[in-house]
């Protein structure tokens, strides 16, 4: 069997992963991406645990996951559809309207 | 059998006067005003007089309590008026003397601005003076006693366009006020002790106290306290300083307030207070001494004076340094005796000089007057002259007018009386015989003409062709001549100690008189002593004011530097503005302002302030609109919370 250490540093290294494209990344599409990245990362673990623990709650957890990350794409994507005919920009820098 | 006095109607109408004319007067006419001041205070002595008639029917004292005014656990406080010997005298001098002066006052304010004020003013004074001698309890008392030093203030600086009238004012203000915080001080100390304000209950408790015999026994503090107070409202040393200024008023006011009333509070209380003061006899000698200095120094002053104002000024504090002294025997039937006969011959005395002030168009100068007025005043205004005359009698101590029977009185008792003493009688003596040569002397210049040599200080542009100094109109000489009256007869009451002994009830504390020291030859020794001494003022007047002009001047210059001394009154108030006003006022300004105001406090107000400013400055920087660093931020708080849920919530090692 693969250790439940192994799966746990994938997870944490995905999500890692997905936090520093989130941070770093110039392009809004980019950072949805990382934010899916974060969140399958996060799926890993629950599927991992669940299978160690011999127990069914976390493929349950599992699926509201991914029912929330297509409806958040599907929102998101929206909203950056709609900055973008705005801004005609892909650019996060370029978005920042909500300056004081 | 008896009858319910409603003695708050006295003091009551006094208010209903100050009301009605403190509202409606600028709306009515002289005439109007003048007549609503007069007829309440009118109305208030001819109750005042009913309430006499009554006398024989009542139980003594007289005691009339209202619901409480204060009630605080132990602490319970009555509106409540007391009516006994000493109130009684004390409510018959207010009331009489403040009706003539109210009269006068018709004719002397007549061409003055702010007649209606003026008068509204006079009726609050007479309100908390009634108060204050009606009281039957210490705090209600001292509500008449802040109140009449409320009511000075005011009237000393009423004119207070003249910036020399509104600081004397303030200064009298201040000046009463230090005097009041050693009396508060004193009230405190009798409540810690006996828990009580009201005289009755209170002087029952001291009853059962031994006589003291060190400083530092509680009715002797007390009554040293209480005696600071007095020494503020009773110009006495040390905070005599406000009198002489507070002629700045109009001459009606230095007359009620200043030479009958008000500054006869000091004594009055001293006396209500007789009980603890019998059993403190450190604090009698206190009394006494300053009594005795303060009529000595004042009547030092007197001698060299030029404004009419001023000789009466340091006249009365004299004066009251003699009814201290009579208290600081022990004899005070004695003091109120004089301050009842003071009364009549100083208000005459004061309402004198506004008619002789009011005849020479505002002068003030005794030499101008006398410059001013051809021939003598006496010539153009002979009831003010005889008027005068008679009360200058009356204050020298000459014999049958009314000073000679209380102040001879007073003399006698300090010399014989077991707390008195030959040294302070003495002292007495001496200032006697200066208060007949300094009244004398105003007497003589004021209303006589000086020989022909005087002419030369004749300023041509004084020489009024057109007015002429004349008497005054009948409104004021009449009150003149009632107070002449009164100094003239108002000693005879006392005779046989006939006055005293109505007074006995009151003073009789329950302490056993020592054994007085008699002296050979008794009463009519001493009196034959005073009775020279102010023959012998009078005649030293006459030497140098009236046959040898220029001996004044050549005594001055011999003894130069005690002329200047006392000219410029010992420097007292040099002395004061230098030790104590200027500094406190530095340190006011420096510290207190400077120092702790704008540096502390503003700066902690202005510092919250401006931490609140800049610590929204710093956080502002944190909504950026850059979605990048929002983005960072919620990665840090998700990570801060990780941390602590990992690292705070449970112990590391398990």
């Amino acid at each position: 069997m693969v250790p439940l250490a192994y799966y746990l540093a994938l997870s944490a290294i995905l999500f890692c992963l997905g936090v520093a494209g989130f941070i770093f990344k110039q392009d809004i599409i980019t950072v949805f991406i990382s934010i899916e990245l974060m969140l399958n990362g996060v799926n890993l673990a629950f599927v991992a645990f669940s299978h160690t623990l011999r127990q069914i709650d976390g493929n349950i957890f599992v699926f509201f996951v991914m029912v929330v990350a297509a409806a958040e794409a599907a929102v998101g994507l929206a909203i950056i559809i709609a900055v973008v005919r705005n801004r005609n920009t892909l650019d996060v820098d370029q978005m920042g309207v909500l300056k004081d | 059998m008896t009858t319910n006095l409603h003695l708050w109607i006295i003091p009551g109408l006094c208010f209903l006067g100050f009301l009605l004319n403190l509202l409606g007067g600028r709306h009515w006419s002289q005439r109007t005003a003048a007549v609503v001041g007069v007829s309440f205070v009118a109305a208030a002595f001819g109750y005042a007089l009913w309430v006499v008639s009554q006398w024989s029917s009542l139980a003594h004292p007289y005691l009339e309590v209202h619901r409480p005014w204060m009630q605080a656990g132990a602490l319970s406080i009555p509106f409540g008026f007391q009516l006994d010997q000493l109130s009684l005298v004390m409510l018959l001098i207010v009331t009489g003397v403040g009706l003539l002066i109210h009269i006068y006052s018709v004719g002397y304010m007549s061409h003055e601005g702010g007649f209606y004020r003026f008068f509204s003013l006079l009726n609050v004074f007479m309100f908390f003076m009634l108060t204050l001698v009606l009281a039957n309890n210490y705090l209600l008392m001292f509500i008449g006693w802040e109140g009449v030093g409320f009511a000075s203030y005011m009237l000393i600086g009423f004119f207070f366009h003249k910036d020399s009238a509104s600081r004397a004012g303030m200064k009298a203000f201040v000046v009463n006020r230090i005097g009041d915080f050693g009396f508060l001080i004193g009230l405190f100390f009798i409540f810690s002790r006996f828990h009580t304000f009201t005289f009755t209950e209170l002087f029952a408790q001291v009853r059962q106290m031994p006589v003291e015999a060190s400083w530092g026994g509680p009715l002797t503090i007390i009554a040293l306290l209480l005696f600071v107070g007095a020494t503020g409202k009773s110009a006495q040393i040390p905070l005599y300083v406000w009198l002489p200024d507070a002629m700045e008023g109009p001459t009606p006011v230095s007359a009620l307030i200043h030479a009958a009333t008000m500054v006869t509070a000091g004594v009055y209380m001293v006396c209500r207070s007789a009980a603890i003061y019998d059993r403190a006899p450190h604090a009698l000698s206190v009394v006494l001494a300053i009594g005795a200095l303060t009529a000595l120094l004042a009547a030092s002053i007197g001698l060299l004076q030029r404004d009419i104002k001023k000789v009466l000024a340091y006249s009365t504090v004299s004066q009251l340094g003699y009814m201290f002294m009579a208290c600081g025997a022990a004899m005070y039937g004695a003091g109120v005796f004089h301050l009842m006969t003071h009364a009549f011959f100083k208000g005459l005395l004061f309402l004198g000089a506004g008619s002789v002030i009011h005849a020479m168009n505002g002068e003030q100068d005794m030499w101008a007057i006398r410059a001013g007025a051809p021939g003598g005043l006496r010539k153009y205004a002979p009831i003010t002259f005889i008027t005068f005359l008679i009360a200058t009698c009356a204050i020298s101590g000459i014999p049958f007018f009314s000073g000679f029977y209380s102040k001879d009185k007073i003399l006698y008792d300090v010399l014989t009386s077991p707390n008195g003493s030959t040294l302070w009688w003495g002292v007495g003596t001496l200032a006697a015989l200066m208060t007949s040569f300094y009244m004398f002397r105003a007497l003589f210049v004021t209303f006589f003409e000086g020989p022909q040599q005087t002419k030369r200080h004749n300023r041509p542009e004084e020489h009024h062709g057109a007015h002429h100094p004349h008497e005054s109109p009948k409104v004021m000489t009449v009150p003149l001549m009632i107070l002449g009256v009164l100094a003239l007869i108002g000693g005879y009451i006392g005779i046989g100690d006939r006055f005293e002994h109505f007074l006995d009830p009151i003073f009789d504390t329950g302490v056993p008189p020592l054994a007085s020291h008699p002296i050979a030859g008794g009463e009519w020794t001493v009196s034959a002593i005073s009775v020279s001494v102010a023959l012998l003022g009078l005649l030293i007047a006459w030497a140098f004011y009236l046959k040898n002009p220029e001996a004044p001047e050549k005594l001055a210059e011999s003894m130069s530097g005690l002329y200047t001394l006392i000219f410029n009154k010992y420097w007292v108030d040099e002395l004061y503005g230098a030790v104590i006003t200027r500094p406190l006022a530095a340190f006011s300004r420096v510290v207190l302002w400077r120092g702790v105001d704008v540096h502390v406090i503003d700066a902690a107000v202005n510092g919250v302030a401006s931490g609140a400013s800049g610590a929204g400055n710093g956080l502002r920087r944190q909504a950026s609109g850059q979605i990048r660093s929002y983005a960072s931020w919620i990665v840090l708080g998700a990570a801060a919370v990780l941390l602590y849920m990992y690292f705070g919530g449970r112990p590391l090692l398990q």
